[in-house]
């Protein structure tokens, strides 16, 4: 009775896409200010309208365009962590341990606004007068791992990039004190780094995505169907 | 020293200054004649201080902090990491133990970075009930702490009555949701079920004792000669430094920053449809923070009296796929959470499960600030400090 009643409620899929307005000119306004005020730094840049701004600068011009874009307003430290970029060679964890591996793509695919290395720097900015925010990202240089500490441009940075100092494994030069936030001292391994593997999904498998409930009010046939 | 060539300490005003001249004498007066023998205080990891298990060493010179340092990692559960082998509607189980006390809260910005990489958006009835849910959150979550913060100062009574209407939005929560602490009820398009009969009238009655509340710990906690004493001009932030950690939330907005992501951002929530103030405070000290994490509990009642009069009819859910697949791109949702702004870092490759989730929780950042703002203060202060800044442990660790 019930599962009838709430089904004529359903059907209904609204599609912001065609609200969102195409052009965002104070994004827009936003990021050419950027540009000009940080010059060759960025390498790449990307605004979503309505959405959000993402830039990506050189890493060896890093702390130089923190400080700039905190001296142009973006005073508000947001978070600062990373991404690993390859895909884990373990999947979703979703294998049965005694099987052997199934081989997987573990091609490097940068996000939005691209990169050149495994592993990016990830900081969020925003403007606390127009409250616009910014998303920075910067290439941490292969097998080296070690880009600039912004620590003195953002005191808050300070947590930050020792989190990811110890779950990404990345070295930040210039940090006052880069001991372990989270992990034992004697932690081995980067925890949050793709290759590293989830040992409860190693042991056990994981009954994972065969375990969806059905919506409320959702018929399986008309839901497969569509 | 290194103290005065540090950049944040350049931009601070006098009266910032001032604990830093009285750090400084501390230590001189260490290092000089007078035989002071420093001494190590370890306080926790269990302490009722620390909503969990935070342990903060400090190093004293007589009563006064010459530096303290946290130590978290006590209840880390590495969510970031288990959300990567999770699916999307799974995470929303992870993310509720986040911030324990206002768990519905911690689901609604995931689900909306999820709604916005999908292009999917709940109805409108979905959405306000979403916002009075939260608001819901907010009100459990700040009025126990008023009452905590009275035991914490020395004050037993207030946490008697914080449990007692606490239980009141609990109970509407329960009603609602299913779950007292954890509802896992929001869903990628909108909510699992519509409310139950008679919810609204029952909230509508919960909201005047908690108005009520509001003002017993006014007058009772506020009003208090002992409670001013010991919490204004104690851990004074000024509104640069602030900025500099990331604070967030009333911790912000006590040191005049007036700045509310409810008012202040786009969002598919209802909260652009009713009528609020954003409470701020100039002083930046302990009771400022206090003060408005009051005031803003009081506000919440009164955004939620309006949302339940206005509440729209119709669906509670859009049509979504049974098996939900994210495409590709990456979002940044952040909300205005009871312990200030929670957002989520999505990365997503097309699939079923995300790739990778940065969780921004509120009290890690809230509580990086910890390490400045207790040098130089007296050791009962440090108490009143970390209480007034009021972080969640789980919030922190992650």
């Amino acid at each position: 009775m019930l599962r009838q009643k709430r089904k004529g409620a359903v059907n209904q899929l609204s599609s912001p896409a065609e609200t969102t307005p195409v052009v965002d000119a104070v994004r827009d306004q936003v990021l050419a200010d950027v540009q000009a005020a940080l010059g060759t730094a960025v390498v790449d840049s990307l605004v979503k309208p309505g959405d959000d701004i993402w830039i990506r600068v050189s890493t060896l011009s890093w702390n130089e365009s923190m400080k700039k874009l905190q001296a142009m307003g973006f005073d508000y430290f947001c978070f600062l962590s990373a991404i690993d970029w390859m895909p884990s060679p373990f999947g979703r964890g979703e294998d049965d341990p005694t099987e052997p591996a199934p081989e997987r793509d573990t091609t490097i695919r940068p996000g939005y606004t691209g990169g050149d290395t495994r592993m990016q720097l990830l900081v969020r900015v925003v403007n606390s007068r127009t409250h616009i925010g910014i998303n920075v990202k910067t290439d941490v240089p292969n097998e080296v791992y070690t880009v600039d500490s912004i620590a003195n441009v953002f005191a808050g940075a300070n947590w930050h990039e020792r989190e990811a100092h110890e779950m990404f494994g990345i070295g930040f030069v210039g940090h006052p004190d880069l001991r372990n936030m989270y992990l034992p001292t004697d932690f081995e391994g980067f925890p949050m780094r793709k290759d590293f593997p989830l040992l409860a999904r190693m042991v056990k498998p994981w009954p994972g995505i065969v375990d969806v409930e059905p919506l409320p009010g959702g018929d399986t046939e008309s839901e497969e169907a569509s | 020293m290194t103290i005065l060539n540090d950049p944040v300490n350049a931009k601070l005003g006098d009266r910032a200054q001032l604990s830093y001249i009285a750090s400084q004498a501390a230590d001189a007066r260490l290092n000089v004649e007078l035989e002071t023998e420093g001494m190590t205080l370890n306080i926790g990891p269990q302490h009722p201080a620390t909503h969990g298990t935070l342990r903060i060493i400090a190093r004293l010179d007589g009563e006064q902090v010459l530096w303290a340092e946290p130590s978290c990692g006590y209840m880390h559960r590495g969510y970031e990491k288990l959300t990567e082998v999770r699916s999307f509607p799974q995470v929303t189980t992870l993310i509720n133990r986040i911030d324990w006390l206002g768990s519905f809260a911690n689901e609604v910005p995931f689900i909306l970075a999820a709604e916005k990489l999908m292009g999917v958006e709940a109805p409108p009835r979905a959405q306000w009930i979403r916002t009075i849910l939260f608001e819901l959150s907010r009100i459990a979550n700040v009025s126990l702490f008023l009452g905590d913060l009275g035991v914490q100062l020395g004050a037993i009574t207030p946490v008697f009555m914080a449990f007692r209407d606490r239980e009141y939005v609990l109970n509407l929560i329960e009603s609602a949701t299913g779950g007292r602490f954890h509802p896992n009820f929001d869903r990628i398009g909108g909510l699992k079920d519509d409310l139950p009969a008679g919810w609204i009238d029952e909230t509508k009655v919960v909201m005047k004792k908690l108005r009520n509340f509001c003002d017993e710990i006014e007058s009772l906690l506020f009003g208090n000669e002992i409670f001013q004493s010991r919490t204004r001009g104690i851990g004074v932030i000024p509104r640069d430094v602030a900025m500099q950690y990331g604070l967030s939330g009333a911790n912000l907005r006590a040191s005049g920053v007036d700045w509310d992501l409810r008012r202040d951002q786009d969002s598919p929530m209802a909260w652009n449809k009713v009528d609020f103030k954003v409470w701020t405070h100039p002083d930046g000290d302990s009771f400022a923070r206090c003060w408005v994490r009051l005031q803003e509990t009081r506000e919440a009642t009164k955004i939620v009296d309006q949302l339940l009069d206005g509440i729209p009819s119709g669906p509670v859910m859009a049509k979504v796929p049974k098996i939900i697949k994210v495409p590709e791109g990456e979002a940044w949702v952040s909300t205005e959470n009871p312990l200030g702004e929670m957002g989520y870092y999505v990365v997503s490759r097309g699939d079923s499960g995300p790739f990778r989730v940065k969780i921004r929780s509120a009290s890690f950042n809230n509580i990086s600030i910890t390490p400045w703002l207790l040098r130089g203060v007296y050791v009962p202060d440090i108490i009143t400090i970390l209480a007034s800044l009021y972080f969640i442990l789980g919030d922190i660790d992650r």
